[in-house]
């Protein structure tokens, strides 16, 4: 029996494992912590939704309701203890919220995977409000606007831990993390997860060698189900409060974007996705009420010119490091750097001069500080700097595109012509 | 004597008011090389999808092995050991070749949709997919992903796709179609040399392919076999010399 993980994976586990355990020495602030569970929870939560989309191809608009019930799963267990008098230990919740999760994928599961592609989609999104739906028509399980809340402290772990603190907490974020990242990295090297990955190519030909399509869908939509439902637990516990947010399309949404900025082709990609959105979400929203606006931009830009999402710059990036060619394409981004940085920044003060001018409340005046600079979006004379930065940044970026393939043809043709 | 590999009976195929399978018998004996031959549009390709279950039948009655497989899917006839080819390949794109051809060994080795062991700890699967892509030759396209092969490479790794899982019946449609001289005689060296204990069906145009390989022909035109025979014997019938009058058949 050979070993389960060969060395040069060893070595990157051990490499990711060191990293989380030692990430809360990074900061002492309370802000550093939760935004360091919040990173944990949405990795399991990405990594369980490509599980669907990146390895079988299905599109979900509905994966919320997974996480979301898991989450009520635990919360509902928590005050269960509460009232009674068993325990299970907290450390073991999160399983709960899985199981509740798997449950819900056996169940809903055999609804959605009739079918692949767009039909797929449609039903995950109709099944998708019908569980969000029932969260507001039925609030004696739900919570209705309040939500649910418990008290994590209600049982304790083993060894004395009672995750008063939040340090605690995280520990059992990253553990719980860690193992359900493990198990799907295990999962994408099986019989089954191969076998998801010819679904997602080519259905038909799975059924002629011997697969029902719909039966591995099905097995990989609960599969999916159990690990959104484990993140949906450890969600309950971090915040010991679950309320129908958590079962919204708006969740179901994020999560498709976390996985396609990552990188929907790599399993790594879910992982940088969750990071960077969690901390995108956190970090822009401090600055700027118009948040969503500029989510909107990163998402449609990357998914446009970099469809393989940041996992797939990556590789691409490596792949010209290998053969000899990302010297020339660094020198490209370096041209382009300034133009780029125009076009940004016009884009940006646009946006806030208009979020400025739409949400004042004083008559001829919209005051605001933008790049350190105050302006006046009421004045019609302050619009015209920006819109002068974004036509000469477009404007300077194609001509640096023209120049860039002109040369690459001179260089290329004789080439060509040779062969 | 035992059941026939395969069986056919009455078996008709309506699409819409068009019938194209106007009530089709057929029987293959047990380790037979049976071609079918036929016009353009003589419904090959249907029954083929008939048979395979890729198609629901209209009416009539299909048996592998003596028993009756009318009506299931295609994976279940899959399962009860009879694989096909693909005119247009049928890969699986995104997946190296090593890939394509291991899916095709999972279920026939018993692995099904498990998710507790370990797929690149599965040396038989990786054995016997390592062992189709040599007979293939593909040995040195074995980690590249399918779609950037070749037409031809292509068209290898759906025969070894097709044979990987070792049924005892294969269907090849068409195996050589769009291929050079050298290539065919590749692809007729290495069907004759997989099909050997086992059962054939293939569809055909190349009519040197045909007569090389066939113990049995077939000869289907519009949507009825107007003939069966040893090569010999096709090769002799009025008929079949009626159908393909003018396309050169007798030259063959």
């Amino acid at each position: 029996m050979r070993a389960l993980f060969a060395r040069s994976r060893l070595i990157v586990i051990a490499g990711y494992l060191a990293v989380i355990v030692l990430a809360p020495l990074v900061s002492p602030k309370g802000y550093w912590l939760s935004l360091l569970c919040q990173i944990g929870i949405a990795t399991v939560f990405a990594l369980s939704f490509n599980m669907l989309l990146g390895q079988t191809g299905l599109l979900s608009f509905g994966h919320a309701v997974y996480f979301g019930l898991g989450a009520f799963a635990t919360i509902h267990l928590l005050r269960a203890m509460q009232a009674g008098s068993w325990r299970i230990p907290v450390t073991l919740l999160p399983l709960a919220g899985g199981l509740a999760g798997l449950l819900f994928g056996v169940a809903l599961g055999y609804v959605t995977t009739r079918r692949a592609g767009t039909t797929f989609a449609m039903i995950s999104l109709g099944i998708g409000e019908m569980v969000a739906a029932s969260s507001l028509m039925f609030p004696a399980f739900f919570g209705g606007e309040a939500g649910v809340s418990s008290n994590r402290m209600t049982a304790p772990g083993w060894f004395g831990i009672t995750y008063g603190s939040q340090l605690q907490m995280y520990y059992l974020i990253a553990a719980w993390a860690f193992l359900c990242i493990l198990g799907m990295y295990a999962l994408a090297d099986t019989p089954l997860g191969r076998m998801a990955n010819a679904v997602r190519d080519n259905p038909e030909r799975a059924e002629f060698v011997g697969f029902d399509p719909q039966w591995v869908r099905y097995l990989m939509v609960v599969l999916a189900g159990f690990f959104a439902g484990v993140a949906g637990g450890l969600n309950a516990l971090n915040y010991e409060i679950v309320t129908a947010e958590t079962l919204s399309a708006s969740t179901s949404g994020i999560v498709i974007m976390m996985a396609f900025v990552g990188g929907i082709g790599h399993f790594a990609g879910p992982i940088i996705g969750a990071a960077l959105i969690t901390v995108l979400q956190i970090a822009v929203a401090a600055v700027t009420e118009a948040w969503p606006f500029y989510f909107g931009i990163l998402f449609t830009v990357l998914v446009l010119y970099a469809p393989g999402g940041i996992a797939g710059i990556f590789a691409e990036h490596k792949r010209l490091f290998d053969t000899g060619q990302l010297g020339p394409a660094l020198r490209q981004y370096l041209l382009k750097l300034l133009p780029f940085s125009l076009c940004a920044a016009g884009v940006i003060t646009l946006v806030e001069m208009a979020y400025a001018l739409a949400n004042t409340t004083e008559r001829g005046s919209a005051p605001l500080h933008v790049f350190g600079v105050t302006l006046n979006a009421a004045r019609p004379v302050g619009w015209a700097p920006p819109v002068i930065a974004l036509v000469v940044g477009v404007l300077l970026l194609r001509l640096i595109s023209r120049r860039l393939s002109a040369k690459s043809e001179r260089v290329l043709t004789p080439l060509m012509e040779r062969a | 004597m035992s059941a026939p590999a395969l069986r056919l009976a009455k078996v008709r195929k309506s699409f819409g008011r068009t019938e194209i399978i106007r009530g089709v018998d057929l029987a293959v004996a047990e380790r037979e090389r049976h071609a079918i031959i036929g016009p353009n549009g003589a419904g090959k390709s249907t029954l083929f999808n008939l048979i395979s279950a890729r198609f629901p039948l209209s009416s009539g009655r299909i048996e592998l092995k003596g028993e009756d497989v009318t009506g299931l899917r295609p994976f279940e006839i899959r399962r009860r050991g009879l694989s096909r080819s693909f005119q247009i390949s049928n890969i699986f794109h995104n997946l190296s070749v090593f890939d394509n051809v291991r899916c095709a060994v999972l279920w026939p080795l018993g692995y099904r949709y498990s998710f507790w062991q370990r797929l690149s700890g599965l040396a038989d699967a990786s054995e016997r997919a390592d062992a189709i892509i040599d007979a293939i030759g593909l040995t040195r396209r074995r980690g590249m992903t399918a779609s950037l092969l070749t037409y031809a490479e292509q068209r290898a790794l759906e025969i070894g796709i097709t044979i990987a899982g070792g049924a005892e019946v294969i269907l090849l449609d068409e195996p050589t179609a769009g291929m050079s001289h050298t290539e065919t005689a590749e692809a007729v060296a290495l069907i004759r040399r997989v099909s050997e204990g086992r059962t054939l069906v293939m569809v055909e145009h190349d009519m040197s392919v045909v007569f090389g390989l066939a113990d049995r022909i077939s000869v289907l035109v519009y949507g009825q076999i107007i003939a069966t025979g040893t090569p010999a014997e096709i090769r002799q019938n009025p008929a079949v010399r009626e159908a393909y009058l003018g396309t050169g058949f007798a030259d063959a």
